[in-house]
């Protein structure tokens, strides 16, 4: 294979006699900058668009109460399953019935996770994986549950890998920008929400300062 | 790649008798223009975006061996591997051999245009391999053995019937009277067969959207999220694309994700966007255990050493095809070609060789829809009429219009002979039409009053009137 | 706006298809430079710009026309074309075909500035409207021909001298920027595709119950009305030049 990666630079090099060339990002857009309430309010609205559910909680300890009445208003039935991430400890998961921490299987119906940030320009949330969390595992369930700090809303696409790539931290090997759920136009064009990923996501916004 | 470019003709004439797919067509075309209008309305941005987005192509492009040195050893520092391959045979034998080392059975499979091109699906068929295509439109397109006709939505030209009666065919083991009516029902149906293996698949094979150079990640965007799940659970990940895909930075590959969903389907971002980097880490709690990176060249290079290299900017959106009138009359099968409508009309030619899909820069009305929308601003029309002047070289084009342009060409350079032959022509027609205002056949012109009557010139000319009414 | 005590002459370039088939689009878009004050000149050494041959890749004979085009008005102030397909060639497309030709390539770039479409120049540059408030008759659509809109970004022009004419009643159809399928050689290299552009074209046209279309390219015009009378539909196909000039004098 080295005479192919050999032919192919060496094809490439000759097509490009000249030096490098400096090479600048697009601006960001207006709307992925303002003040945090700001930031705040358009992420609500991204949510809307992107048809995801949304409820604000004013401390840690509420999500699970919140994650409970959200289930039971969804009508959902199954085993729950949250990450590991360190994010969810202070939010009284135990409570919640039926659900464990670890990586998810096939069998479970709602996936709980926490986010890197949340994204104000689009009513994005980044998810990544690691060591406490399977990331896309957790796109096999019905309903995921993605909680998110408040203070970790960002106005762009940028700020939120600026978070995520903090201190020089490398790339996990999964990184997902998520808009709504999962979706498809594909058969004459009608929407269909639910095709491989979750029908249903729910966002949990915890405004209660950083977390412990 | 299969071009069957060379039966354009007859495949255009097919299309336009089937009702099914032009009535697809049309409500294609009429909602995404209402939609694009929306989306640009919302984002203010969105055109100095799209200057942003084609410089960055541009640098992109200018940059791409370093580049890609760049992602191959970040790829290989994150416990990856890159495999190089200057062609579709190549390409499909590299991920042959590493799906037989990886011992699989069933390989997973994401949307990939670059694995269509190189026909990697027949390949591993081949192979012995068990391959299953898990996006919606594309896995209803496997089970009817038929080609993507739009690099964003695959079986636009099918309708929900037709989707309903594949998965009856294909899913023998659940009951026959089950309804399938709603689309609902058949996403559901997909759903829980893919499942099945998302979880059995050994292989996961995807495309790219971006290579980024400074992190070795491969973006990958869809709306299904079945490339989240093709990439993540398998043992292994293999990443199928063409060499131009490599951005330099993260920010880069924002940019262009801007634009990139607004243009294809406008959504402002499509629901899943994923970096992946590397194989699994070693206290990771899931993920790939390999990860493969198969870059294609297959023309690619050549491409980027002549004047048509500003196609190389593309990524894949599907925006020209979606507003582009022919495309909207004849829709993408009758190109017979893996890329149909304007971006395809550039490509073929240079992946399939000119002569077999000369027709495909020809069938352009040069209307320059296309450029007006392609978000890293493309000039279509004029890399098209590059292909057009190739082929005026090479003799390609029917004799006829060669001989006629040449009569036009020759006459127009004698205006006064110009104009006498076409004041005794107009004569002719005139007299032909027997006081109509129009013909509705005409020798020699069948062409044009096969579907349309020839208004008959007014009489004279305007530049003969001229001087003879005003006298000079 | 130029002032109106200096306004130069100015070449009209009638185009091929106004000199063969409709003379009297050639004289109303003259009538409507002399009302806006310009003296209109007429060089007897055009022909063709070049169009057909640059198109289907014969570019040796596209120079020579655009060569022979710019001999033809290098003496004009101002050149004038009734029709976005004919203009851009020479504002878009000379200055490319000549720009390795010594002695043409400058003569090609300044032509290029010098050049307009009709429509473009009466709104733009010699800033003229219709005279007279005319009674409402009839009303009509307007197609937007391709090269004109997206090369020359001609949308409003038209639009606004029709609706200062108070003439006829303008009726926007759906889509009247979408391509009407002629395209030059493309529409008797491929009749099939061609004619369902425009059948596309014409249900659009159709829809908005007005009596003609209107546009600013001959081409296009000749091809949706060779279709109309096909179709046996009663609407017709009007030149913008004609329509702005039947509400003067």
């Amino acid at each position: 294979m080295s005479a192919a990666r050999d032919g192919i630079l060496a094809k490439i090099r000759a097509a490009n006699p000249g030096p490098a060339v400096a090479v600048t990002p697009g601006p960001i857009p207006a709307r992925g900058r303002g003040e945090a309430a700001e930031l705040r309010q358009r992420f609500y609205g991204g949510l809307d668009a992107a048809g995801a559910g949304h409820a604000t909680v004013t401390g840690w300890a509420e999500v699970a109460g919140e994650i409970e009445r959200f289930l039971r208003a969804l009508g959902a039935a199954g085993p729950v399953v949250a990450s590991l991430d360190p994010m969810l400890d202070p939010c009284g998961l135990d409570r919640v019935e039926g659900l464990r921490r670890g990586v998810p299987d096939a069998g479970d119906a709602v996936s709980v996770t926490g986010t890197v940030a949340g994204i104000a320009e689009t009513g994005t949330l980044m998810v990544r994986s690691g060591p406490d969390i399977a990331n896309a595992a957790h796109f096999l369930t019905d309903t995921h549950v993605a909680v998110v700090d408040a203070a970790r809303i960002v106005g762009a696409y940028e700020d939120a890998f600026a978070l995520l790539r903090a201190g020089g931290a490398p790339m996990p090997r999964n990184v997902t920008l998520i808009t709504g759920p999962s979706r498809s136009s594909d058969i004459e064009r009608i929407l269909q929400i639910g095709v491989h990923g979750p029908r249903t996501l729910h966002v949990v916004v915890c405004d209660a300062g950083p977390a412990p | 790649m299969q071009a069957d470019s060379a039966r354009f003709p007859d495949n255009v004439a097919a299309a336009r008798r089937d009702a099914t797919l032009l009535g697809a067509l049309d409500r294609l075309q009429r909602d995404a223009r209402a939609g694009r209008v929306e989306t640009v309305a919302r984002l203010p941005e969105f055109e100095a975006l799209r200057d942003a987005a084609r410089d960055i192509r541009n640098g992109a492009l200018a940059n791409l061996a370093a580049n890609l040195e760049r992602f191959e050893a970040n790829v290989v520092a994150n416990g990856g591997a890159v495999h190089w391959c200057r062609d579709a045979a190549e390409a499909c034998e590299a991920v042959a051999r590493i799906c037989r080392e990886a011992g699989a059975k069933t390989v997973a499979k994401g949307k990939s245009m670059v694995t269509e091109e190189i026909g990697l699906n027949a390949a591993l068929a081949g192979a012995g391999f068990d391959t299953v295509e898990t996006d919606l439109g594309e896995y209803v397109l496997q089970l009817r053995d038929e080609t993507p006709s739009h690099i964003v939505i695959p079986a636009i030209h099918l309708t929900k019937d037709q989707f309903a009666e594949t998965f009856r065919g294909a899913h023998g083991d659940l009951p026959a009277d089950r309804s399938l009516e709603e689309a609902r029902q058949i996403t559901d149906e997909a759903r829980c067969a893919l499942r099945d293996v998302f979880l059995r698949a050994d292989v996961g094979i995807t495309g790219a959207n971006f290579l980024i150079a400074e992190t070795g990640s491969v973006a990958i965007v869809t709306n299904e999220g079945n490339g989240d799940l093709a990439q993540s659970l398998p043992r292994t990940h293999i990443a199928v694309t063409g060499i131009e895909k490599a951005v330099g930075t993260v920010e880069e590959a924002l940019t262009l994700i801007r634009v990139l969903a607004r243009s294809a389907t406008g959504q402002e971002i499509s629901a899943y966007t994923t970096f992946a980097t590397g194989a699994k880490r070693e206290d990771d709690a899931a993920g790939p255990e390999n990860f493969h990176v198969v870059l294609v060249d297959n023309g690619r290079s050549d491409l980027l050493a002549g004047p048509k290299r500003e196609i190389l900017r593309c990524i894949r959106c599907g925006a020209c095809q979606t507003v582009c009138p022919v495309y909207g009359a004849v829709g993408g099968h009758a190109y017979g070609a893996v890329y149909a409508g304007p971006v395809g009309s550039v490509l073929t030619p240079a992946l399939a060789g000119l002569e077999k899909s000369k027709h495909l820069p020809e069938a352009s009305s040069f209307c320059g829809a296309c450029e007006a929308v392609c978000p890293v601003r493309i000039p279509l029309p004029r890399l098209l009429r590059m292909w057009r002047e190739d082929a005026f070289q090479a003799h390609l084009g029917p004799k006829v219009m060669r001989w006629g342009l040449f009569a036009w060409s020759a006459l127009t350079a004698w205006p006064w002979a110009y104009r006498t032959a076409g004041g005794i022509g107009g004569r002719m027609l005139r007299l032909m039409a027997m006081g109509r205002g129009r013909l509705t056949r005409l020798p020699f012109a069948g062409k044009w009053t096969g579907g349309r009557d020839l208004p008959v010139p007014e009489g004279g000319t305007f530049v003969g009137k001229w001087h003879g009414r005003r006298g000079r | 706006m130029e002032a109106a005590q200096e306004r130069p002459a100015v070449g009209l370039f009638a185009t091929c298809l106004v000199d063969l088939f409709r003379p009297s689009v050639g004289f109303a878009a003259a009538r409507l430079l002399e009302r806006a004050g310009y003296r209109v000149e007429v060089p007897r050494a055009q022909s063709c710009c070049g169009q057909p041959s640059y198109n289907s890749g014969d570019r040796k004979a596209a120079r020579r026309g655009a060569r022979r085009a710019v001999a033809a008005f290098e003496t004009f102030e101002r050149v004038v074309v009734p029709s976005g397909s004919c203009a851009a060639m020479f504002v878009r497309h000379f200055p490319d075909l000549l720009a390795d030709d010594p002695e043409w390539a400058g003569k090609a770039r300044s032509l290029a500035g010098r050049t307009y479409e009709l429509v473009d120049f009466l709104a733009r540059v010699a800033g003229w409207r219709p005279d007279a408030a005319r009674p409402p008759s009839g009303s009509v659509t307007y197609h937007d021909s391709c090269s004109g809109l997206r090369e020359l970004g001609i949308r409003e022009q038209p639009r606004a001298l029709l609706a200062a004419s108070g003439g006829p009643e303008l009726r926007e159809m759906e889509g009247s920027d979408i391509c009407c399928g002629f395209g030059g050689t493309f529409c008797v290299k491929y009749p099939a595709i061609s004619e369902a552009m425009a059948d596309r074209k014409i249900d659009s046209i159709e829809a908005t119950g007005a009596d003609a279309v209107v546009g600013g390219d001959l081409g296009c015009l000749l091809h949706i009305e060779g279709r109309l009378s096909r179709r046996g539909s009663a609407v017709g196909a009007r030149h913008v030049a004609e329509l702005l000039d039947a509400g003067e004098g």
